[in-house]
């Protein structure tokens, strides 16, 4: 439970929700639509959301806890907070451009230099959207054994290779990526990261389809592509640690994002309404259900009130991580169960619109996305809890020694 | 190095003064001490560590107003008390005496309060008996009557399931008047451990650290606190609090089986390595964390909304008790299975909270009555909302 608002939050509240109210639609009362997850759709989507950024960044609320310079509003997380409590009541098209800003912006700031850092009011401005060229197929989990090579050619860096899993690559101008700049040091210590012209020639992307027929994800080939070396942050051979402050940056925690659709409560509420609640089966699942969820709530208060105090967080964000994913999956299991035969069908033929078979098929957005589970639970077992690492063969090897599946 | 997790939203003051009490329990409460009580005290309690407990520390008293001679603190400190006590395992009636008495006979004693409270504050342990054979957590269950009218009543049957009955030397009893049903008519009546036709026994208990005990009257003479057939209202609030204390209590046990584990999985070598370098291991380890932080974030969360008078109070304590009875027995049956054999052995400690575990799940309802509360409050909260 967040302490009530000081006077002055009140008077912040009170500005954005004005604004809200002018600028966008409460979310509409009624009965569920089913998700649309066709090209057309989603890029319909994509140029509401860059509005959407275009109209923010013209109010002043692109960015509130950024530097004035940087076209930010110099607020702070508190009233970043408020922003996002206030907006979840109004149905704008968040889309992938704010977890892009959470991710490259605070790096540019960190790393960058002055010309780098001039990239970021575009960004702000939904001129310029910025997809995160990590994975690749040999390196998924590994992420310092990416492959793609970066070769200096006088004042340009000349790449080649393929990156895999790229959300919205599709609809990017920019991107920030990680490669292989010298394959005869331990992996570390030869990957550069750069920042690139997606709308160059020697770009192809190819869109990913995922089970549940969404193209969230794309493949990306890299061929002769060529970026200015003034483009490399942190110099070349220096970009792991801007790699690792770019995945730890907890900025994403900070989000409320309203999912009351599939909230435990809303699936009490169509148990209630389909008449399952004679049954103390669905009633003890729907109890624990509902726990877990205030349970969560409860650890994202934690979490967010070190960050808006500028504390140290006192729980792994790895932990929150896990258990949103898991009980996630087993939530969307549960409305399955509840739907008996009716959760055989899905889309507008399904109950509530098809939005639990649609949770159900995206199983891996939050099992594998961002890290698998294991991959969490092994940085939970070594970074909070101390133990040891476990023994490694590729510490003091070139990278062009080790093995690979490949 | 031993495990150090990072500090939870705690206070200065609150810090110190838990850290006081981990050194008091670490010099007074040993696990050889806990050991001894186990095997030698027929009461299944130390009356000296209580006492001293009492005296120096003003323990008994905690959550008891000032001027009823208690220290006038929070639900917040008596649950860092008993976090102490969770984790120690002490042989002491902290529970009983100051999270169900106390919390009971404060919300239903009304004007005489101060008869009941500062005994207990000075440290005459008193418990609260409720259940009967039937092992119905729900005080509406209640079968046992009392025959008399007015302050002085008279009470023939049994109640079970009561903790650190032998420790007691008030026993606080629900008991209905004649003919009434569920809420109504329910009553506190309070009997002294000396009084006549009043038998105590103790049954082998699964939890070898606190049994419970069967209370048989016959006849026995006891007097009513607060208003007659008006306890409900009060009972309720206080097995709520005490309900949220209770995960207060677990909270504890749950941090001593973790650190328990990670030390034990950090030093112990198999295959020329600690074992705990092994992500098999890593992993449970991992999951430990992750049950014990959901765990200590939803008991402060029921504590802190009782204490600032949310409305959420009830709620947020089946939440609590409903995730966390399940957690901690997982917590230490994992635990123990990190530590291989010997994990499993009577001279490890490790079944000493592996059956505190599995009796704390069990006690004030388990997780399936208080997840069917939770489903039955949200479904009400909709249904008026809609209306």
């Amino acid at each position: 439970m967040r302490r009530a608002d000081t006077p002055e939050e009140a008077a912040f509240r009170a500005e954005v929700r004005e604004w809200l109210e002018a600028n966008a639609e409460r979310h509409a009362e009624g009965p569920p639509v089913p998700l649309d997850h066709s090209p057309e759709a989603e890029a319909h989507h994509w140029e509401a959301a860059k509005d959407w950024q275009r109209k923010k960044f013209e109010g002043g609320w692109a960015a509130i806890t950024w530097p004035v310079e940087y076209g930010g509003r110099g607020g702070t997380p508190i009233q970043q907070m408020i922003w996002n409590e206030e907006q979840s009541a109004f149905d704008v098209p968040a889309g992938f451009i704010s977890a892009s800003l959470g991710m490259i912006g605070p790096a540019l700031m960190r790393f960058g230099t002055e010309e780098q850092k001039a990239y970021l009011p575009a960004m702000l401005r939904g001129d310029e959207v910025w997809c995160q060229l990590f994975s690749e197929p040999e390196a998924g989990s590994d992420l310092a054994a990416v492959r793609t090579r970066g070769e200096v050619d006088g004042d340009e860096l000349v790449i080649n290779g393929q990156k895999v899993w790229t959300t919205s690559a599709n609809f990017a101008e920019k991107g920030f990526i990680v490669l292989r700049t010298n394959p005869d040091v331990p992996k570390h210590d030869g990957i550069s990261f750069a920042l690139i012209d997606m709308r160059q020639p020697g770009v192809e992307v190819r869109p990913l389809v995922t089970m549940r027929g969404d193209r969230h994800f794309n493949e990306v080939f890299l061929t002769d592509v060529r970026t200015p070396l003034d483009h490399v942050v942190n110099g070349i051979d220096r970009g792991w640690p801007v790699t690792t402050f770019v995945l730890m940056n907890e900025g994403a925690f900070i989000g409320t994002s309203s999912q009351t659709a599939t909230s435990a409560s809303a699936l009490i509420e169509y148990a209630a309404d389909a008449g399952r609640l004679e049954d103390p089966i669905a009633r003890e699942r729907l109890g624990e259900a509902y726990a877990r969820d205030r349970v969560l709530s409860q650890l994202q208060d934690r979490l967010k009130g070190a960050l808006l105090d500028g504390r140290m967080p006192d729980v792994d964000g790895s932990v929150l991580k896990i258990l949103s994913a898991e009980w996630g999956h087993e939530r969307a299991e549960l409305a399955s169960w509840l739907q008996g035969a009716e959760g055989l069908l899905a889309g507008g033929d399904a109950p509530v619109a098809g939005l639990w078979q649609d949770k159900v098929l995206s199983r891996g957005l939050s099992a594998v996305g961002g890290g698998t589970l294991e991959v969490h639970r092994n940085g939970l077992g070594e970074r909070a809890l101390r133990l040891p690492k476990e023994p490694r063969f590729d510490r003091d090897v070139a990278f062009r020694d080790l093995k690979t599946s490949g | 190095m031993p495990l150090e997790l990072a500090e939870f939203n705690l206070s200065e003051e609150r810090l110190e003064f838990r850290d006081t009490l981990r050194r008091f329990f670490e010099e007074h409460a040993p696990i050889t001490e806990v050991r001894r009580v186990m095997d030698e005290e027929g009461t299944g309690h130390s009356a000296a560590l209580w006492q001293s407990a009492a005296d120096e520390l003003g323990l008994a008293g905690i959550a008891i107003p000032e001027k009823l001679g208690g220290q006038g603190f929070g639900l917040k400190e008596l649950g860092i008390a008993l976090g102490e006590v969770g984790r120690s395992l002490a042989p002491i009636p902290l529970f009983a005496s100051a999270g169900l008495a106390g919390r009971d006979v404060l919300h239903d004693a009304g004007q005489g309060a101060d008869d009941w409270l500062t005994p207990i504050a000075e440290g005459k342990a008193a418990t609260l008996a409720w259940v009967e054979e039937r092992g119905d957590w729900d005080p509406a269950a209640t079968r046992l009557e009392l025959v008399g009218d007015g302050d002085e009543v008279r009470l023939t049957g049994e109640k079970h399931f009561v903790l650190d009955a032998g420790a007691a030397a008030t026993l606080f009893v629900i008991a209905r008047t004649p003919g009434s049903t569920r809420d109504e008519g329910l009553t506190l009546v309070a009997i002294d451990a000396s009084a006549t036709g009043l038998t105590l026994e103790r049954p082998e208990s699964l939890d070898l650290t606190r049994p419970v005990w069967t209370l048989r009257f016959s006849d026995t003479p006891g007097r009513v606190v607060g208003p007659v057939g008006g306890a409900a209202p009060g009972l309720r609030q206080g097995l709520d609090e005490a309900t949220a204390l209770l995960c207060s209590e677990m909270e504890g046990g749950m941090r001593k089986v973790i650190e328990t584990a990670v030390d034990y999985a950090a030093e112990r070598f198999q295959f020329s390595r600690p074992i705990g370098s092994f992500q098999v291991i890593k992993h449970k380890c991992a999951d430990l964390l992750i049950d014990y932080e959901g765990a200590r974030t939803a008991s402060d969360g029921a504590i802190v909304a009782h204490d600032e008078g949310d409305p959420e109070a009830s709620l947020l304590t089946s939440v609590a008790k409903s995730y966390m009875g399940p957690a901690y027995v997982r917590m230490a049956t994992e635990s123990g299975q990190i530590q291989g054999g010997v994990g499993y052995t009577w001279e490890y400690d490790a079944h000493l909270y592996f059956r505190r575990a599995l009796a704390s799940k069990a006690l004030l309802g388990d997780e399936a009555v208080h997840r069917d509360r939770l489903t039955r409050h949200v479904a009400r909260t909709l249904e008026a909302g809609a209306a």
